[in-house]
């Protein structure tokens, strides 16, 4: 069933590091069409070595991640009428290009690893029967679980994109991982040295744009990086616990 | 043409990073191998992500009653009893373990009133058997394994590789070439054991619920290195996939919508599966529900694009948002249908391969020494039929015991071999090929292609003319691809056309293996219907179709398997008390 309207102007930025330019490409619709299919047909037809990630079309890997109309979306999640007349797609700008509409997002995958899996507490660990958890108290974590690391957050973050101060900070998507470890019902670590040192909680100054882009409406500032923001600032910017600290200090010495 | 390469040595290399991937990788990490992961995308990317239903495993968390027996029973039963009795043994009884230690290792799970993890019913599971959370239980599976793989010690994960050829050496694995997507860099493994997991080839149909991925690599990998594929004529068609918009036909609508209590309605408002499954209705097995929706349409009642209704509006909308939340999200947007509203429109998809490699029940080990495989690259669990569930956790089940398997062949083989070079030079030969073609056929024209013609000679119900003259395609077509190019440009950074043209190497593997195996079972049964043989035939239901490469090419061969031994013949005939839900909502 297919429906002819009149075709899409559809431009995709080409090139690699240095160099690149968008190319316009005449793309025909077809009812329901998002722009992965746009870019595909291009690919196929105009284009056949047109680099896009892509692999399940539905919205539930993350690997289309680019800026449609200056926008970070996912392209399988953003129907054509959607967007009046031209579309125009570029390589998420936060991450080094490799070639088109790719880019390294390796550094994310680095920083996974230097926050520490999720551990339970011994008398857990060991425990001969199967857990027991509440509902309610899972609620609180299956929303962080939802994230299908597209880094479209990653992208957006001005800490990132702007200041590129990938050394820093670990980032939205990063901060929505810990706070999925930390609230987990039976979770034993305690990440906030981390979370206050190398991982640059602070860094974040709550515009909420992160929010904004998540395709799986996870809300990443309000649910997870506020609640870790107080946790830190609980732990080491109370100014009661630090005179008892300093007090406690000062006579144990 | 750059020929160089880097080399790599590793004790375990597991191709592939779904969950029977990451899961064997793993239990090869935790048995003291070093072990190198190969994932065809990013990391976490792979198509178990797309897993929404749940895992099925007898807890008994929400039917007391449930037992291994009786999930073994459903799964062979299924299977109309094509399965290996052995490995739906193994799965049935190890399921429960392998979804409690998952949760020890953070999984999370939706929870019952007493706190253990809920179990939603599913199609032709006689008790709620499916530990989920919503509706995207595969997510939470592969996050929660990959989070415990790159803590584990000796593993490295090499993101963007397309492994092209596997090399073996007096009769055992030594080793694999592949390319590197970013920088077109070829890369020589060097290994005591291969572990494949690369999943299915849904890719050589037009409509599929399968990812980009899903091209039958670790099939035709296998095959190419001489071990046996079985059962390749069995392909499930998931009965509700989405019809409409056209953009998006083929995408899943999880099982779970039924599991819910979602009823499918064909045009007149019939509900329809009264007539072709009255006690288990909408919940019976994927096969029966795929084709009784193919025969609503068929027969003028399916709806405006050719599908049927599938509707769970009578729930109440939190009800429908909190369990199928990915459900709401994807048609809301896609199809623009508010699913608390009203009803999807769904048909048959094309979902899992049942059939792959043929594979030791125990250990996951082919013919070729050294060489494992686990999760649907293999065959024989799920037999004719999969039932919903029953994948995630063969992928955990197996994907453990293939991983240790594997690790141990590894430290009982002391020095990896070495691939003979005249070999990797022919092998590093072909792969470039295309890239010195510029002026060949287009690979995606060639692709388009294959899957148009799957899609029509082995579809839903096939005959003998129609899949004798899908073979004969195939075949031209493979003459056709011994000259693809890339479509024109030749770089080697990041180079789709390059990548299509491989993956269309495997696919047509597959796509020769499915004709000839359809062609060979001469019954109907399971996911393999001819409307030439209607029936089932029960001389064949002992019977595998292995597949093999001779001297002139693909053979085909009828090999009777192991009689189900009495003590699990008597599970199977058992009769297991009824289950009654109590109301929860």
């Amino acid at each position: 069933m297919t429906v002819s309207i009149s075709p899409l102007k559809l431009s995709v930025f080409r090139g690699e590091a240095d160099r690149g330019e968008m190319v316009a490409y005449s793309v025909p619709v077809r009812e329901g069409m998002v722009v992965l299919d746009a870019v595909l047909w291009a690919q196929a037809n105009l284009a056949p070595d047109l680099a896009v990630r892509w692999n399940c079309k539905a919205a539930k890997c993350g690997s289309c991640a680019a800026e449609v109309n200056g926008f970070p979306r996912l392209l399988c999640k953003s129907p054509v009428d959607d967007y009046a007349g031209e579309i125009s797609v570029r390589p998420m700008a936060a991450f080094p290009l490799i070639r088109d509409l790719v880019t390294d997002v390796s550094w994310n995958y680095e920083v996974n690893k230097r926050i520490p899996e999720f551990t339970p507490p011994e008398a857990d660990q060991h425990d001969p029967e199967p857990w027991r958890m509440q509902q309610v108290d899972v609620d609180r974590v299956i929303e962080f679980r939802k994230c299908i690391e597209c880094f479209l957050c990653q992208d957006v973050c001005h800490v990132l994109r702007n200041h590129g101060r990938t050394d820093a900070y670990f980032g939205p998507r990063f901060m929505v991982r810990m706070a999925s470890l930390e609230m987990h019902p039976k979770d034993g670590l305690d990440r906030r040295p981390l979370l206050k040192g190398d991982a640059g909680v602070g860094f974040c100054n709550i515009t909420k744009c992160c929010q904004e882009v998540c395709p799986e409406h996870i809300h990443i500032t309000d649910n997870a990086i506020i609640p870790l923001k107080e946790r830190t600032a609980d732990a080491y910017f109370d100014p009661i616990r630090a005179l008892t600290r300093r007090l406690g200090r000062r006579s144990a010495g | 043409m750059d020929t160089a390469y880097e080399t790599v040595e590793t004790d375990v290399l597991v191709i592939g990073a779904g969950g029977a991937g990451l899961r064997g990788a793993i239990a090869a990490a935790e048995s003291g191998c070093r072990v190198t992961v190969i994932c065809k995308s990013l990391l976490g990317k792979a198509h178990t992500v797309m897993a929404e239903g749940g895992m099925a495993a007898a807890l008994g968390n929400v039917a007391g009653q449930d037992s291994w027996e009786a999930h073994f029973a459903d799964t062979m039963k299924g299977g109309k009893l094509l399965n290996n009795w052995r490995m739906a043994e193994i799965h049935a009884q190890e399921a429960p373990d392998r979804v409690l230690e998952l949760e020890r290792w953070g999984a999370v799970f939706d929870r019952t009133h007493s706190g253990l993890i809920h179990q939603r019913p599913f199609g032709a599971h006689t008790y709620p058997r499916l530990a989920h959370i919503g509706d995207r239980t595969g997510l939470e599976l592969i996050r929660t394994l990959q989070d415990r793989l790159v803590h584990r010690q000796n593993v490295d994960v090499h993101m963007e590789v397309t492994v092209a050829r596997l090399f073996a050496s007096a009769g055992r694995i030594v080793g694999a070439l592949a390319y590197r997507r970013a920088d077109g860099g070829l890369l020589l493994y060097r290994a005591r054991a291969v572990l494949l997991a690369t999943g299915g080839a849904g890719r050589i149909y037009r409509v599929t619920s399968n990812s980009w991925e899903c091209t039958g690599d670790g099939t035709a990998l296998a095959y190419e290195v001489g071990a046996e594929l079985q059962d390749c004529e069995m392909v499930q068609f998931h009965p509700t996939g989405m019809v409409w918009p056209a953009g998006v036909r083929g995408i899943l609508v999880t099982e779970g919508v039924r599991g819910e209590g979602g009823v499918l309605r064909n045009k007149d408002g019939e509900r329809f599966m009264e007539r072709y499954d009255p006690e288990r209705m909408e919940l019976s097995s994927r096969d029966v529900v795929a084709r009784a929706i193919n025969s609503e349409v068929v027969a003028g009642r399916g709806t405006d694009h050719g599908g049927a209704y599938l509707d769970i509006s009578h729930k109440s909308p939190d009800y429908i948002r909190r369990k199928l939340p990915s459900m709401y999200e994807q048609f809301l947007k896609l199809a623009r249908v508010d699913i608390t509203k009203g009803p999807m429109e769904v048909a048959p998809t094309i979902h899992y391969y049942m059939g792959g490699v043929r594979v030791d029940p125990e250990t996951g080990a082919t013919r070729v020494g050294g060489l494992f495989a686990a999760g649907e690259v293999t065959s024989g669990l799920h037999g004719a039929n999969r039932l919903g569930g029953n994948s995630l956790t063969d992928l955990l089940v197996f994907g453990k015991r293939v991983g240790e398997a594997a690790a141990a062949h590894a430290l009982q083989h002391g020095k990896a071999g070495a691939p003979r070079s005249p070999e990797v030079a022919e092998a590093i030969a072909c792969l470039l090929g295309p890239l010195q073609r510029p002026e060949g056929e287009s690979p995606y024209r060639l692709q388009a292609e294959l899957q148009d013609l799957c899609s029509k000679y082995a579809p839903i119900i096939r005959d003998k003319p129609g899949l004798e003259e899908g073979l004969s395609r195939v075949a031209d077509l493979a003459e056709r691809s011994r000259t693809v190019g890339t479509g024109g440009p030749t770089g080697r950074v990041f180079n789709p056309g390059w990548h299509t043209a491989q993956d269309l190497r495997n696919m047509l593997v597959n796509a020769e293996a499915l004709f000839r195996s359809a062609l060979a079972r001469k019954e109907s049964r399971g996911a393999h219907t001819r409307s030439d043989y209607p029936n089932p035939d029960p001389s064949l239901a002992t019977l595998n179709y292995v597949v093999s490469e001779g001297t002139e090419g693909m053979t085909v061969q009828g090999i009777g398997a192991e009689p189900i031994p009495d003590g699990l013949v008597s599970i199977i005939n058992r009769s297991y008390e009824k289950y009654t839900p109590e109301e929860t909502e």
